[in-house]
């Protein structure tokens, strides 16, 4: 590992983001479309559903954002030979994971940050916890997105089946997570398993923090977010291969 | 002399029993031959012949069945080699949504080397004027030039060049071949290959190729009196009828 090259492949991508403008556009707006369209639903309804609501998914959605762009452009470097040649090059593979891992990290944390200070600024979202925190767990799920991306990248052939791959392994995620109905009143086989996924932790710590001004538990659950992410990376380096049949 | 003969006799690349089976396909079926410093060696053959297939197994990103591919006395893929080798694939392995000076120095930070470097790279594949412009804006041409000057950056002890020339003005073929024989003259090995048989006579030497078997190995001039013929062309067609009637 090298930090020179990890930071050239971390600028490399981002300017790559910068110079496609749609892309750099939906990826900070979007998740504030979102939000506010999720406040609109509600804003007729006694029960306050978007405060309910709103934390998971500012979890969510840079967990499925990132996840799709991941696995979609480390796909298109597989694809147009220049892993090939990087990995022909004096290059880490770790460089070049965590380069797109802090890349990616760095667009999650401007895209929660604006997505945060709608929420809680204009849309009156009601957070017990620190705010700041609410930000550093949508940077954790940035990542693990990233790295879960990353990681899938390496079975699929084509951009269609990475696209399929965000049903496969983002919705039952999605459903399990505590979003829909509390983890806890799950059948206990499907307890078990949402015990045992990373956007679980996720939801778990926007929760608490939307509850209580507490913050052991939630940075407990960053950790295990944290952990999981690092794994995906780890099997993510696993699958880059220097050399191919 | 004997001082000429001994730096000829300098391997850098030496390729032994060399077979790939690729989807269930044999591409190579035992090529041996070497490399020499200080020249241009041109890998003749039509497309589909394992050209490439062997060009990778040289770098050291193909998976070998059997046989041994040492490169600088070491095997291929060995991390020392990495920044020893320069590579350009056949497809244009730069980022499209970068401008051409963006991505040599991005390659230039991986690689290691100086700023220096990347301007004297994009002047030796004479893109100066498009340094400042997206790589999938420009021409076929353009594109591939960008990507060959990636491979110069590091000034490589090897460069391994798949096809570099395809698609390319005249003008400008002559003037890369002129670079790949100032890179030989400076000591490097250049490995080049085409399917365009006329390049033939712009390499030192020649390997061609078949079916993944080697041929023929000579310089140009060799191969044509071995075989009484005035072009390569000929040449390879009077050598795949001496094997046809050899099976």
């Amino acid at each position: 590992m090298n930090p020179r090259i990890t930071l050239g492949v971390a600028r490399r991508v981002l300017t790559q983001i910068r110079r496609d403008h749609r892309t750099a556009a939906m990826l900070l707006v979007l998740p504030c479309l979102l939000m506010t369209l999720l406040w609109w639903m509600f804003v007729d309804s006694p029960v306050q559903f978007f405060d309910r609501l709103g934390p998971g998914l500012l979890a969510l959605f840079p967990f499925i954002i990132m996840f799709l762009v991941t696995s979609v452009t480390t796909l298109r470097e597989r694809s147009s030979g220049t892993l090939e040649r990087l990995l022909a090059m004096p290059m880490g593979k770790l460089d070049f994971l965590l380069g797109y891992a802090i890349a990616f990290g760095v667009v999650a944390a401007i895209q929660s940050a604006l997505a945060v200070a709608l929420s809680v600024g204009l849309l009156g979202l009601d957070v017990q916890g620190p705010i700041w925190l609410l930000t550093v767990v949508a940077i954790a799920d940035a990542v693990l997105g990233s790295a879960l991306g990353l990681f899938v990248s390496a079975f699929a052939t084509t951009e269609f089946q990475a696209v399929q791959f965000m049903p496969a392994f983002v919705v039952p995620q999605i459903l399990l997570c505590g979003l829909f109905i509390p983890r806890e009143q799950l059948p206990p086989v499907l307890e078990a398993i949402s015990n045992v996924l990373p956007l679980s932790y996720a939801t778990d710590a926007m929760k608490t923090l939307s509850t209580t001004s507490a913050t052991g538990d939630v940075w407990q659950d960053v950790a295990i977010v944290t952990a999981f992410a690092l794994a995906a990376l780890g099997l993510g380096a696993a699958t880059l291969r220097r050399r191919t049949p | 002399m004997v001082r000429i003969i001994h730096r000829m006799m300098k391997n850098s690349v030496e390729v032994r029993d060399l077979v790939v089976r690729r989807g269930g396909r044999e591409v190579l079926k035992g090529i041996g031959f070497t490399i020499e410093e200080g020249s241009v060696t041109g890998l003749l053959g039509p497309s589909g012949c394992g050209k490439s297939t062997l060009m990778r197994a040289l770098v050291g990103v193909q998976q070998l069945t059997s046989g041994s591919v040492q490169v600088f006395g070491e095997e291929a893929g060995t991390s020392a080699l990495r920044s020893r080798i320069g590579y350009v694939t056949q497809e244009v392995s730069v980022y499209d949504d970068l401008t051409v000076a963006e991505n040599l120095t991005f390659f230039a930070k991986v690689l290691g080397v100086s700023g220096d470097k990347v301007d004297e790279s994009i002047g030796a594949v004479d893109l100066q004027s498009q340094a400042d412009q997206v790589v999938g804006r420009l021409s076929g041409g353009q594109r591939s030039r960008a990507s060959l000057a990636v491979a110069l950056l590091g000034s490589p002890d090897l460069l391994v060049l798949d096809e570099p020339t395809v698609g390319l003005d005249p003008v400008l073929r002559r003037d890369l071949w002129k670079l790949f024989h100032q890179i030989a003259a400076r000591g490097a090995a250049v490995f080049v290959s085409s399917h365009v048989m006329d390049e033939a006579d712009r390499c030192d030497r020649l390997l061609l190729m078949r079916e993944g078997v080697i041929i023929a190995d000579d310089t140009p001039d060799g191969i044509r009196e071995k075989t009484r013929t005035d072009d390569i062309e000929s040449a390879f067609l009077s050598l795949v009828e001496d094997t046809g009637d050899a099976a």
